[in-house]
């Protein structure tokens, strides 16, 4: 029986990789594979709080092939603008994010689209998560008409609903989050706003003067530093006196997370969003986590650190060589399910790929719009007195 | 007695509108209303209007106010719409921020536009930027409001002008109201505008009455941007000023009427977008021009007036070169004597309109 059902979702699967069709694998779906399995996370480290998020975290197929394929699609993703960026496609900034994608798509296992995201400027993949398309993200990359901005923004500016970007100025998002925060306080929709921010950021003086003010008037706010234990070139040790960002919000219950498990991320996520939505104020995540590319596309990335430790996390705690191995050690998919999702993403970006490189860059009179919004056509100087353009909301 | 005397020789505006604020005129004509009061009703109205609209700023809810502009407000509206801050200018700026980019309507104020640059970032960065990074997407209807430039005596850190720094930036909108019918319609039109208006009030101005129309009192009484008002028409010379040096122009101008010079005197109103037109309209029927600002000279509003008149049509009917009268480009002193000639007097404006016209 077993085996007619293999050579029968063979053929399937042989006829609709020719006709380039999504197959269901329906057979075996229902006979083979585990619908969901329950797997042990690493205990997080608390502040502030007599209990933290649950030590086991329970996986369903659906979501565990989700979870791979963003995380797949993220890494595909990222590796292609390094791609465009050395081929001079993309310029100016471009911070990857590939080994964080537990992060991204943690997080958004533990909210709801309804919530609301801001971040920094690493921000492709939550770009992503966030509900924007991989055409739009690539295409702002390369500055083309298609781009999520329009080409306006680039890597650091992209904006989608409920996701406040991209902030290049870094620390800057975090008051901005607490505000998006306050609104939702304000309007009482039961929303919550993540504010994200990296090891770097965590030092400056705005985010304590954030923590604060979010205390103080209890904004239902989920800070999260993502640690990739470097800000540009330095490393925690030499720009933090204590290294233990989970605890710095000092009056803020904290907790420190594996970040390079994307099932502790998504439940120490729901634990933060549960205390947030029980009007108990704002929480602070840390997340443990890794970049392999440099600080940005200018960085090689090997000038503070060394080979051997990237080598070393990738090989050991690789985000989505985790999720891949408990799914198949369980069977909750099998590997030619797995390799087919890997063939549909690399599809996917490299579709997106040729659109960024052939859709036009925006037109010269998209110049000067965008300056205000809802507001009558007005003229902009140009760059000498006889110059006058045209700007429309 | 003489206690008294000078009481009443220096505080003469403001004791004569502390006695007017008495006598609650019912009468429909035009009434008497100091910048404050106009401030207040202006904000009241909106905050009753509209409910996403709200005040965030140190001091402005149990305190009524530092300058009291605020006064009454949380008392009518309570903690969720009248916010008081803790003295984290970069943080509550960025607050603000965030709550305009999710849907509502914040006023930010700051104690003194001294404060703003320690939230510079968010005003320009994070503020200003964003509707042209997002080509659109997101955009952010805020309103930075609080006293600018020199006061009485505060010294260095607290008397600076920011006009021509937020005039500089795209995607601002600066206004820079000088009386009670300016600052209430102003007002009320950058709480209305959903992009980032940065508000330029003067304290100098907070206790000055004004005749408001009828028509100002208004709960739909809105100044537009981008359009100065001739307060005094006038053949001879255009003098063109913003904020609390509108004053000093118009007393010129009184003195030089007697001698037989009539100034045409124009309020700007706002800073940004600049109303160039009334201004060449007025050089082409003048052919002088002279601006006058409480701001540092290198930079300045005065000199953007300037670089456009030189380079649109009221070049050619200019018959002298213009000239900006303009704060002494140092650092506020403390010392009365040295602060009154830190800044333009009236005897320097009639100097500078004499000069220009040759007389």
């Amino acid at each position: 029986m077993r085996k007619m059902l293999t050579i029968i979702s063979n053929v399937l699967r042989g006829s609709a990789s020719r006709n380039g069709a999504r197959v269901v694998v329906s057979a075996r779906t229902y006979a083979d594979f585990t619908p969901q399995a329950t797997f042990d996370i690493k205990k997080c480290d608390l502040h502030k709080l007599e209990e933290g998020p649950p030590l086991q975290s329970t996986l369903t197929r659906e979501e565990g092939l989700q979870y791979y394929r963003t995380m797949q699609t993220i890494r595909r993703m990222e590796l292609k603008a390094d791609q465009l960026y050395k081929q001079k496609i993309i310029r100016g900034f471009c911070h990857l994010y590939d080994g964080q994608e537990a992060c991204a798509v943690g997080i958004e296992g533990g909210i709801n689209l309804s919530d609301h995201l801001i971040t920094a400027y690493r921000a492709h993949g939550y770009t992503l998560t966030r509900g924007g398309t991989v055409r739009e993200i690539m295409a702002e990359l390369t500055g083309r008409r298609g781009g999520i901005a329009k080409g306006k923004g680039g890597s650091m500016h992209m904006y989608t609903k409920h996701f406040y970007g991209g902030n290049g100025i870094v620390g800057a998002q975090v008051p901005l989050g607490a505000g998006v925060a306050l609104a939702c306080k304000y309007q009482g929709n039961n929303e919550l706003c993540v504010c994200l921010y990296g090891d770097g950021a965590a030092n400056q003086g705005q985010i304590f003067e954030t923590y604060n003010m979010a205390s103080l008037w209890k904004l239902p706010c989920i800070f999260i530093c993502e640690n990739n234990k470097y800000g540009m070139g330095t490393s925690v040790e030499r720009a933090s006196a204590s290294t233990d960002y989970y605890k710095r919000g000092d009056f803020i219950p904290g907790l420190r997370v594996d970040g390079m498990d994307v099932l502790c991320v998504r439940e120490a996520t729901k634990f933060a969003a549960d205390h947030c939505r029980s009007g108990k104020g704002p929480i602070l995540m840390e997340l443990q986590t890794y970049r392999y590319h440099g600080h940005s596309m200018s960085d090689p990335g090997v000038s503070y650190r060394t080979r051997e430790e990237i080598q070393e996390v990738r090989s050991k705690s690789d985000p989505i060589s985790l999720l891949k191995d408990r799914m198949l050690s369980n069977n909750m998919a099998s590997v030619e399910e797995l390799k087919e999702i890997d063939v549909e993403v690399r599809k996917e970006i490299e579709d997106g790929a040729q659109f960024s490189t052939t859709d036009p860059e925006p037109p010269l009179d998209d110049l000067c719009n965008h300056i205000f919004y809802n507001n009558p056509p007005l003229e902009v100087r140009g760059t000498n007195p006889w110059t006058k353009l045209k700007s429309v909301s | 007695m003489a206690s008294l005397r000078c009481f009443l020789r220096s505080g003469k505006n403001a004791v004569s509108a502390a006695l007017r604020r008495e006598f609650h005129r019912t009468q429909p004509a035009a009434v008497q209303v100091t910048v404050r009061d106009a401030l207040n009703q202006a904000m009241d109205e909106e905050l009753e209007r509209d409910e996403r609209v709200f005040l965030l700023g140190e001091e402005v809810a149990q305190y009524d106010g530092a300058y009291k502009i605020s006064r009454g407000l949380w008392k009518k509206y309570g903690d969720k719409r009248i916010i008081d801050t803790p003295i984290t200018e970069m943080g509550f700026a960025g607050i603000a921020v965030g709550a305009a980019m999710a849907g509502l309507r914040p006023i930010c104020e700051f104690m003194t536009f001294n404060f703003s640059m320690q939230a510079i970032d968010q005003v320009i960065n994070s503020a200003a930027k964003t509707y042209y990074m997002s080509a659109g997407f997101q955009s952010v209807p805020i309103v930075f409001r609080g006293p600018n430039g020199a006061s009485a005596g505060v010294a260095a850190q607290h008397s600076q002008c920011f006009a021509a720094w937020y005039g500089h930036c795209p995607g601002l909108k600066v206004v820079s109201p000088w009386s009670a019918e300016d600052a209430k319609g102003l007002l009320k039109s950058a709480i209305r505008d959903d992009n980032p208006v940065v508000f330029l009030e003067n304290e100098l101005m907070y206790g000055v009455a004004f005749d408001m129309s009828e028509e100002s009192q208004s709960k739909d009484f809105l100044i537009p941007f981008g359009k100065a008002k001739i307060e005094r028409p006038g053949n001879h010379i255009t003098v063109v000023s913003h904020s609390r040096m509108v004053t000093l122009c118009l007393d010129a101008a009184a003195v030089l009427a007697k001698e037989g010079i009539e100034c045409e005197v124009i309020n700007m109103r706002t800073i940004r977008p600049l109303d160039t037109e009334t201004i060449e309209t007025s050089i082409m029927k003048t052919n002088h021009l002279i601006t006058v600002e409480g701001g540092w000279p290198q930079f300045g509003v005065g000199a953007e007036v300037l670089a456009r008149i030189m380079e649109g049509p009221a070049f050619n009917f200019l018959d002298a070169p213009a000239v900006r009268v303009t704060g002494v480009d140092i650092p506020m002193p403390y010392a009365k004597i040295l602060e009154d000639n830190s800044i333009p007097q009236i005897k320097d404006i009639i100097f500078s309109i004499k000069k220009t016209l040759n007389v």
